[in-house]
């Protein structure tokens, strides 16, 4: 599928991290494999650090702390907003919707639209793809966009085929409307069939947490984990991602008769350090066109990676500057998307501690 | 080069002998996903090219025959 808006225009980036940092090295021996096994899966999958909350806070807590940032900090106009939509897949509740909870407690108008989306690693195309809709109905001048998610909450510690991998946090993304006259491209595509390849399979209705689903299982690389923690079919999901994303490109290439040297940045979702060297690799993309970082100082937070990937790698400069950019997310649904945008210069774009 | 890979699988699962048994390493448990990451790693390193990323499949690494056939025609 490709979709095409036009004037919107993204005025702020905002990350919003736990302070808590934990270190691959330290958990090497929560693991069912020797050391020098894991360290050396570690060095080709970019192990290293990882913002984690802690047990009590929630996707609300890190959304409404950022909020509350922008409005104290003069960055963000409460009276401004006309939709908060949030991105997660660890809302803090099945019902209410978790983006209603941080509405009432930023104490955001009754006019406002507050919606969630339950989107991972292709939630911020997908959340984008939403605010540019509510924008076009011309009764909504600026929309909040909010990424975020605690999956750690939701992996095994003795996991390591995942524990590594993942972070928490937040993101907030404002877009607004434009007269800037420019196209805004977007391809995606969903594959349902495969839906189950990434998922959580116990805790929701289909299947409910018990004491059984609770039990921790040795899978069969040595690996421990229950029905209640995140599993992935990490095979599928790589060629996944290898052949599907590839495709996609060269499609935007070929339909809108540009090439890869059109960009400036590659800003990609980054589930781990291998996964994006084999995909820019494939793509014969520059490194340096592709930042591949943040999952090895962050970890992998799902829809926030493309935003956080602004903050650290584009940070001050897009204060001042424009770029050319392509957006990309792929991942659990299975979910792939890439966005061709001009992104202008930012009222503010900056990564904060909770 | 089979020699080569024979190390390198043992290097990864020394409880396994890759010598006597040589196929369905992924059917049998003697490898999983994770392992072909560090596999690919260290054959790129040893051959000196980049496996390409949609060849990682499970099924070209499930025998010492079919890891030599992606080399060979990884390299062409």
């Amino acid at each position: 599928m490709h979709l095409t808006f036009k004037n919107k225009k993204i005025t702020g980036v905002l990350s919003v991290l736990p302070e808590n940092e934990i270190r691959f090295s330290e958990e090497i021996g929560n693991y069912n494999f020797t050391e020098k096994q894991s360290v050396k899966l570690g060095k080709i999958m970019g192990y290293g650090t990882q913002r984690i909350v802690d047990s009590n806070t929630c996707v609300s807590d890190l959304c409404v702390f950022g909020m509350n940032y922008l409005f104290d900090n003069n960055l963000l106009d409460k009276e401004s907003i006309g939709a908060l939509v949030l991105c997660t897949q660890s809302p803090d509740y099945f019902l209410p919707a978790t983006s209603n909870v941080i509405s009432g407690k930023i104490g955001l108008s009754q006019d406002v639209i507050s919606m969630d989306i339950n989107q991972g690693c292709a939630g911020f195309e997908v959340g984008l793809m939403q605010a540019f809709m509510l924008l076009d109905t011309g009764s909504i001048d600026k929309v909040v966009l909010l990424n975020a998610d605690v999956l750690s909450k939701k992996i095994s510690i003795k996991d390591r085929n995942s524990r590594p991998l993942v972070g928490d946090g937040a993101t907030i993304t404002i877009i607004e409307n434009s007269t800037n006259n420019q196209q805004i491209d977007m391809f995606i595509k969903m594959d349902g069939s495969s839906a189950l390849s990434l998922q959580i399979p116990a805790g929701g209705f289909k299947l409910p947490s018990s004491e059984k689903t609770r039990e921790l299982v040795e899978d069969v690389s040595g690996n421990f984990r229950s029905l209640d923690h995140l599993v992935m079919e990490g095979d599928a999901v790589f060629n996944f991602v290898q052949t599907k994303v590839p495709q996609m490109m060269q499609n935007m290439f070929d339909t809108l008769k540009i090439d890869k040297t059109y960009f400036d940045y590659y800003l990609f979702h980054q589930p781990n350090k291998f996964m994006l060297e084999k995909l820019a690799q494939k793509m014969k993309i520059p490194y340096s066109q592709m930042p591949n970082n943040i999952s090895q100082k962050y970890g992998n937070g799902s829809s926030i990676t493309v935003p956080l990937n602004i903050c650290e790698n584009i940070g001050e400069n897009a204060l001042s500057n424009s770029y050319e950019v392509c957006f990309g997310g792929f991942g659990v649904g299975l979910t792939w998307s890439i966005i061709k945008w001009k992104l202008e210069k930012l009222d503010f774009c900056k990564i904060i501690n909770f | 080069m089979k020699n080569k890979i024979i190390e390198i699988l043992t290097e990864i699962r020394p409880e396994f002998d890759f010598n006597v048994d040589d196929t369905e390493f992924m059917s049998k448990g003697m490898l999983d996903s994770f392992d072909i990451i560090s596999i690919v790693s260290d054959i790129e390193d040893a051959f000196g090219y980049a496996i390409d990323g949609a060849k990682i499949l499970p099924e070209n690494f499930d025998s010492i025959a079919a890891i030599i056939n992606l080399i060979e025609t990884n390299n062409q």
